[in-house]
């Protein structure tokens, strides 16, 4: 194949039908999105995302009142706007005969679809990957059900929260013997299955490049995160050991911690992996008498006596503030960083020397500073070229441009609520 | 055996963690993955719990074994000329380089990727580091605990009125491995249509910071800062309650449940308590109404509570020990672990698909023992005889 030697965008060319909603679908194509591929995104009037938060003006006022005010609340919701920059949006109610005419010409031209409804919905919609082949034979499909697509709990509701249990993680997080601890920022299930599905969908469209191939690939959400504690599987299938919460403490090497700062809730965390870094610690805290005790003499001494040794630690700590401490140990090469909250993170010197922030002003929202793209590419530089679609902003650009729709039509299709621009009913929203 | 990523070839510098469950995507989805540990050492993984029955010798390392399944696996000395050039060699022949190395070892030991892409236009190179390569901290030190804090997740977990808390496991490492397997992948693809290829920085930091909710955009839009909440996550009731046998995960979400739990607890009368009726007012007297629950909890075992739950459309969960992930059947009918045999082990069970590529197969071979394919690259692939084998082996090449 001929190779056309003109920097571009990794993912250029790949047009991406986006059904998802909510988090970890959307995370699948911003992904996707910032690396270049066109996402078009189908809500419909009927139904909102439910991350562009409340409907109505009312709701959003009491549940956001620092939040800019506008007369279009569902086009300035952080969560949405973050997850969806960089793709088109249109509205279209596929339970419409003519909205599934319309997207099956949609699927015709496009490369991906990808949608996380439960297993049931798209085949009831007339959508089934099979369907789908024999419009476009090229076809790859992502489909993300929580816990898969076979198997007796497989049509088993399940949120962040739920695949955070399911999954082991929660068992494994929380403080030593307390119990278990759900990532209480993070419904990390979400995210984590959006990563694993935008891998699966480049590596099945680098395969349809070398056979003309498409596929229908599937992901359960639960399984995606087991593997990320492979460790605490393989001490099981191995030494049948069942693994605990471990507070922030190692298995094998102490001190691990994190410690209180100067100020309320400034935390630094670190760690001593070697006798060598513990001389350079001491070194950098002065050398205070407690640390030429032989209760902290050698590794496995600290490790048996690390309740009183966090004390002792958090007793320098408590003397600095959060990036002091980082600057002192960090300098004899002592790992530790602060626990950054988001104010410390829009601030972070290092992430801004990097760029990581950029502001992409959007239509109805305004401009704000949004976290940028994964990992810096050396010659096709990813950015936010685009902000987050309003409410079925791109309607013209998708179904008048690409498919042709003629005006009357669009104006027919508003008519019967099948496209429109504004939520059909006082939806709730849910962030 | 037809793969995604049949065909593609990947030289694999990686060691602990992140780098090796990046290529571990690559391989264990088809790609043809070479990895290149330090002689006699080898990748400092081989010295990670857990080992097999506790032993810590190096081919025992249930970690090591786990992320680098399906790859082959040589050593090579590549602070010697005779390494450099015999990498330089696979180089050229290379779809993808991953190295999680610190940011200064690759230019030190003269292989940048300014060096590299002259031997290898079309070359995607990846590398993997705690805050990237760029940037004041580039040359900081950090461990998981430490990248968890500075991406802005462990702020997030635990108790407010207790220290922040890590998530279990390793997680920040294992997010930037598979952002880097995206990146891989990605790049590739352009470079296949491009003809140019690239190196892409990714930083564990950018990477963690990348999946969380939004803190930083919440704090933009609703000058909030987010902090955290252990188990009271909204929208309420939600959270992991204790129960007859264990710890329940109540987790309601959608608001329009509310009665349908109160009916199951046998408590319809909360349905329309102005306390109770409203997401916003359930926030408001969380601490009561996990108190209601929990009585209610304390009567029921886990698998009732999950089960139940379920068939009410109630997603609820079980938090899941790795004994239970093992013996779950719903797991077990769709065959997600898959036994591996190995010398040290003998079989046993792995994690298996991340993904599953329709109708493709996937399996897993075991992680290379140290050294184990030298003689098939040195010799099948590039040529050397085996008296140069020794003499490498000799010279600490290999």
């Amino acid at each position: 194949m001929v190779k056309n030697k003109t920097p571009q965008l990794p993912l250029a060319g790949v047009r991406i039908l986006d059904l998802s909603m909510w988090f970890a679908g959307p995370m699948c194509t911003r992904l996707l999105a910032d690396m270049g591929a066109e996402v078009i995104k189908i809500e419909s009037v009927g139904h909102v995302d439910p991350w562009r938060g409340p409907v109505s003006v009312e709701m959003a006022r009491l549940q956001f009142p620092a939040r800019p005010e506008n007369n279009r609340p569902y086009d300035v919701s952080p969560g949405f706007n973050l997850e969806n920059r960089n793709k088109y949006g249109i509205t279209l109610d596929l339970r419409h005969p003519k909205a599934k005419e319309i997207f099956r010409n949609l699927v015709k031209i496009s490369d991906v679809v990808v949608e996380n409804y439960s297993p049931r919905v798209m085949p009831k919609l007339g959508f089934s990957y099979e369907a789908l082949k024999e419009i476009n034979p090229k076809l790859v499909m992502m489909s993300l059900p929580a816990l898969g697509s076979t198997g007796p709990d497989k049509d088993y509701r399940a949120f962040g929260q739920t695949i955070d249990c399911m999954s082991g993680m929660a068992y494994l997080t929380g403080y030593l013997g307390e119990e278990p601890m759900l990532q209480s920022g993070l419904s990390y299930g979400d995210p984590l299955s959006g990563m694993n599905a935008a891998f699966g969908v480049v590596a099945a469209i680098l395969r349809r490049r070398r056979t003309g191939e498409g596929i229908h690939i599937e992901l359960s959400q639960v399984e995606g995160l087991i593997a990320f504690n492979a460790d605490s599987i393989l001490d099981y299938t191995m030494n049948g050991r069942i693994r605990e919460r471990m507070g922030n403490r190692d298995r094998s090497m102490a001190p691990q911690g994190t410690y209180r700062c100067l100020g309320i809730d400034k935390w630094v965390s670190l760690a001593v992996p070697s006798d060598e870094v513990w001389q350079k610690f001491c070194a950098a805290i002065g050398n205070p008498a407690w640390t030429q005790e032989a209760r902290f003499g050698d590794a496995i001494s600290r490790y048996e006596n690390q309740d009183e040794m966090d004390k002792l630690i958090e007793g320098w700590t408590l003397q600095h503030n959060n990036y002091e401490v980082m600057a002192i140990l960090q300098a004899v090469g002592v790992p530790a960083g602060p626990g950054l909250d988001s104010q410390e993170l829009l601030n972070e010197p290092h992430l801004n020397a990097r760029g990581y922030y950029e502001i992409k002003s959007h239509k109805v929202a305004g401009s704000f500073r949004e976290i940028g793209p994964f990992a810096l590419f050396s010659k096709t530089p990813l950015h936010i070229r685009m902000a987050a679609p309003g409410f079925g902003e791109h309607n013209e650009y998708v179904l008048g441009k690409l498919l042709g729709i003629s005006a009357e039509e669009m104006a027919a299709l508003q008519a019967e609520n099948i496209i429109g621009d504004k939520p059909l009913e006082k939806q709730q929203g849910s962030m | 055996m037809e793969q995604v990523l049949s065909g593609v070839k990947v030289l694999d510098l990686t060691h602990y963690l992140a780098g090796p469950y990046c290529t571990k995507m690559l391989a264990d989805y088809g790609a043809e993955v070479l990895k290149i540990e330090r002689p006699f050492t080898g990748d400092g993984a081989r010295r990670l719990a857990p080992f097999y029955k506790d032993d810590p010798r190096p081919e025992n390392s249930g970690y090591f074994m786990y992320l680098n399944t399906n790859k082959k696996g040589m050593t090579l000395d590549l602070k010697s000329e005779t390494g450099k050039e015999i990498f330089r060699r696979l180089v050229k022949e290379a779809d993808i380089l991953v190295e999680n190395f610190s940011p200064r070892v690759m230019p030190s030991l003269g292989l940048s990727y300014s060096v590299l892409e002259k031997i290898n236009p079309e070359l995607v190179m990846v590398s993997i580091s705690n805050f990237g390569q760029t940037g004041p901290y580039r040359d900081y030190k950090a461990t998981e605990i430490v990248e968890d804090a500075m991406g802005g997740w462990s702020l997030m977990v635990g108790h407010l009125d207790r220290e922040p808390l890590k998530p279990g496991g390793n997680q920040s490492q294992f997010v930037a491995g598979l952002f880097a397997a995206i990146a891989c992948v990605s790049a590739y693809y352009g470079a296949l249509i491009s003809g140019i290829g690239q190196q892409i920085d990714l930083s564990i930091q950018d990477a963690v910071l990348y999946i969380q909710m939004y803190p930083t955009s919440i704090l933009e839009y609703d000058k909030v800062i987010r902090r955290r909440y252990g188990n009271r996550v909204g929208p309420f009731p939600s959270g992991i309650l204790p129960c007859k046998d264990g710890y329940i995960g109540a987790i309601m979400v959608v608001a329009d449940k509310w009665p349908v739990l109160c009916e199951w607890m046998g408590m319809p009368e909360l349905i329309n308590d102005p306390k109770f009726a409203t997401s916003g007012a359930r926030a408001l007297n969380i601490d009561e109404l996990d108190a209601i629950m929990m009585s209610w909890t304390m009567e029921h075992t886990q698998e009732e509570l999950f089960r139940e739950g379920q068939k009410r459309g109630l997603p609820f969960a079980i938090p899941a020990s790795a004994k239970m992930l093992l013996e779950s059947k719903h797991l077990n009918e769709r065959h997600y672990f898959i036994e591996v045999d190995h010398p040290v082990t003998g079989k046993i069970k792995y994690p298996g698909p991340q993904i599953q590529m329709g109708d493709l197969p996937y399996t897993l071979n075991r992680a290379p023992l140290l050294g184990e394919h030298n003689e098939e690259i040195l010799c099948g692939r590039l040529g050397y005889k085996k008296e140069d084998l020794m003499r490498l082996r000799e010279m600490g090449v290999i």
